[in-house]
């Protein structure tokens, strides 16, 4: 081979890797570190672990105290477990209200797409802070959904919806809508349509024929959509904060928390450490099966 | 190698000075959110012919980790005094020159006094606002439900009676342990500044009782939410209640809000003005500060915020509704009832979050 082409080659592959190192390991392992040391008041206020001398004795007496002070109260791990649980609501709701319009999308005139796809981002153009400070307006118990509903005569009292996980839930599944649309949306736009034409015609119901045909072949996208909506909700710290009521307890908050309040960045580094565990150890197990169904597919 | 490395040392100097000298004199100021007259800012750029970049945040947590994480950028900052002297141990701050602060002679020795427990010998800050945590209600609302509309004691949201007749029309607290908790101890009849476990526990049960009437804990929201009639009660600070007030006015939908300063005593707070170590533009501050300190721009402070000043100078140019009304400048009966609290260990620190977490979440 061409010297010159093998060199530009390895370049190619250099670079998402070059960014993994930048912006994901690198800035892990400094996180990881302050996990380790201990709490003290000075600037920054921890006592850092490796400063470049005697390294390896105190590699020797390295702690994980602050992994297994996490162990003992239970309010991590009622935290984490809480965060998955209200992810893992919105993105199913999200899911239900994204399929039918990306499955809408991908079924207009090709013609008017551009345009549908368009209005699907246009949102972002709006800062995310505003959108959500939006919701309040409209969810508060004298707001536009309230007297909306009190006008037109279905409730007599306001409602109480802000400051309830059903805010919270509303406003992640209004968020992160078009992360879930647009997967699911490219996936169904490739879909060759004669397929269900088949199937009817070998007597399929159309009912029959949207879950033994469309649906499968839109499972990639649906479940890249899910990962886009369910990694960052685990995490999410703004939708809560603002529309969520003091009761929601979300491991955001708890990081928030440590960090903040007590000062303790060694523990809060150490929920950032376990919190990236729990949601990477599922998505590498995932990927595995995934491969291995597809090799097994050929 | 020696000389070399002096050689480059002298160099960057060189261009350092130089750039400092081309450039325009610049103090970066981070205050409270809505705690300042802007034309104070303007007046001090005209004046003094340096730029201000001026830039708010609302809670202590905030500066402080910022503070502690270093090169901030910021050159004067306003933290609560029991944050302020945490961050003097942690080696943030820088001490005062106070030989560049000639104004220092319009301070009012009764709040020096007080800031001194937490700045020994102030040297490193000047009080800017000081004020109470105490009880803001919207007075229709609250009359409807308690039959009063003259709130005089914690009772009236800290006794679970009283908090469940007012649960429907909303109470909210401050999202901060180190107001409400002082407050709920004092109520208790308990040492407000205990950080005993058993005290705590105590506390954390009081605070349990009522927490199911509370609609939410947050230190910005009640501002707006009372002055729209949102809410019914906020536990809060008296310059916020008193802002809520003056917006209610404005915006006249007959809303009118009181403050009050609970008999059994309230937490009294002071936010200190203080330059960072790592500060760019020292000189700049100092000018800042020695501004600040002079009669008539604190007057004009107090005036648009309606927190009192450790100013003793200023009161005679503050509007005269706000130094008559006890309860921004308190009279003797009430200051004898007003409390401070002492910094807590970081020890201490992590029971007092795992209290408030419990009780701000319920469980």
């Amino acid at each position: 081979m061409n010297p010159l082409r093998w060199i530009t080659n390895r370049l190619v592959i250099l670079v998402p890797y070059a960014w993994l190192l930048i912006f994901f390991l690198i800035p892990f392992f400094i996180v990881f570190k302050i996990s380790l040391s201990t709490t003290a008041i000075q600037m920054p206020p921890y006592e850092p672990v490796f400063n470049g001398t005697d390294t390896w004795n105190k590699l020797k007496e390295l702690s994980f105290d602050n992994y297994v002070w996490l162990t003992q109260d239970p309010l991590y791990y009622r935290a984490y477990l809480s965060s998955v649980m209200i992810a893992a609501v919105s993105t199913f709701l999200t899911l239900l209200v994204a399929y039918p319009v990306a499955y809408g999308m991908a079924r207009a005139p090709s013609s008017i797409r551009p345009t549908l796809l368009m209005l699907v981002i246009l949102p972002f153009w709006t800062s995310f802070l505003i959108r959500v400070y939006a919701w309040i307006g409209i969810l508060k118990p004298e707001g536009l959904l309230s007297q909306l509903l009190i006008s037109l005569g279905v409730i007599s009292e306001p409602l109480q919806i802000l400051n309830t996980n059903t805010a919270i839930f509303i406003g992640i599944v209004y968020s992160y809508l078009p992360f879930m649309v647009l997967p699911i949306y490219s996936a169904l736009e490739k879909m060759d349509y004669s397929l269900i034409e088949a199937a009817e015609d070998l007597g399929c119901t159309p009912t029959g024929a949207f879950w033994k045909v469309t649906f499968p072949l839109s499972l990639p996208g649906v479940v890249a959509g899910c990962f886009l909506v369910f990694i960052p909700a685990v995490g999410e710290f703004v939708i809560p904060d603002l529309l969520g009521g003091s009761a929601t307890l979300m491991i955001g908050k708890t990081l928030w928390n440590e960090f903040f309040s007590n000062r303790d960045w060694p523990v809060s580094s150490a929920v950032a450490v376990v919190l990236l565990l729990i949601l990477v150890i599922p998505i590498v197990f995932f990927q595995n099966a995934q491969a291995k169904a597809e090799e097994a597919g050929r | 190698m020696k000389f070399k490395r002096t050689m480059t040392f002298a160099l960057a100097t060189l261009v350092a000075s130089a750039f400092a000298h081309a450039e325009d004199r610049v103090v970066n100021v981070y205050n409270w959110s809505d705690y300042i007259d802007n034309s104070i800012i303007q007046d001090f750029e005209k004046e003094t012919g340096i730029k201000v970049v001026y830039d708010v945040f609302d809670s202590n947590e905030i500066l402080e980790t910022k503070l502690l994480a270093g090169a901030s950028g910021y050159d004067v900052v306003v933290p609560t005094a029991i944050f302020l002297s945490r961050q003097i141990q942690a080696g943030v701050f820088q001490k005062l020159d106070k030989s560049k602060l000639p104004n220092i002679k319009n301070m009012w020795d009764m709040i020096a006094e007080r800031t001194a427990k937490y700045d020994p010998g102030n040297e490193y800050s000047i009080n800017y606002m000081w004020g109470t945590t105490g009880i803001g209600y919207n007075k229709a609302k609250v009359k409807e439900r308690l039959g009063t509309d003259t709130l005089d004691s914690w009772k009236a949201v800290l006794d679970p009676e009283n908090a469940k007749k007012l649960a429907d029309c909303g109470i909210y607290m401050l999202d901060s342990p180190t107001d409400i908790l002082p407050s709920v101890l004092k109520y208790l009849g308990l040492d407000p500044d205990s950080k005993k476990p058993d005290d705590l526990a105590k506390a954390e049960e009081a605070m349990l009782a009522i927490r199911p009437y509370i609609r939410k804990f947050h230190s910005s929201e009640y501002i707006n939410a009372l002055a729209n009639g949102d809410i019914c009660v906020a536990v809060g600070w008296s310059g916020d209640i008193f802002q809520a007030r003056n917006r209610a006015k404005e915006a006249n939908q007959g809303v009118d809000i009181g403050y009050s300063v609970p008999k059994e005593g309230a937490l009294m707070w002071f936010d200190q003005m203080a330059i960072p170590a790592d500060a760019q533009h020292v000189e700049e501050a100092h000018e800042f500060l020695n501004y600040i300190m002079r009669p008539d721009v604190a007057a004009k402070a107090s005036n648009f915020v309606v927190y009192a000043n450790g100013n003793k100078a200023s009161q005679e140019l503050i509007d005269k509704k706000i130094t008559s009304d006890p309860a921004v400048y308190p009279d003797e009966s009430t200051l004898a009832n007003l409390f401070t609290t002492t910094p807590t260990s970081p020890k201490d620190q992590r029971a007092v979050t795992r209290v408030w977490t419990k009780i701000v979440t319920g469980q």
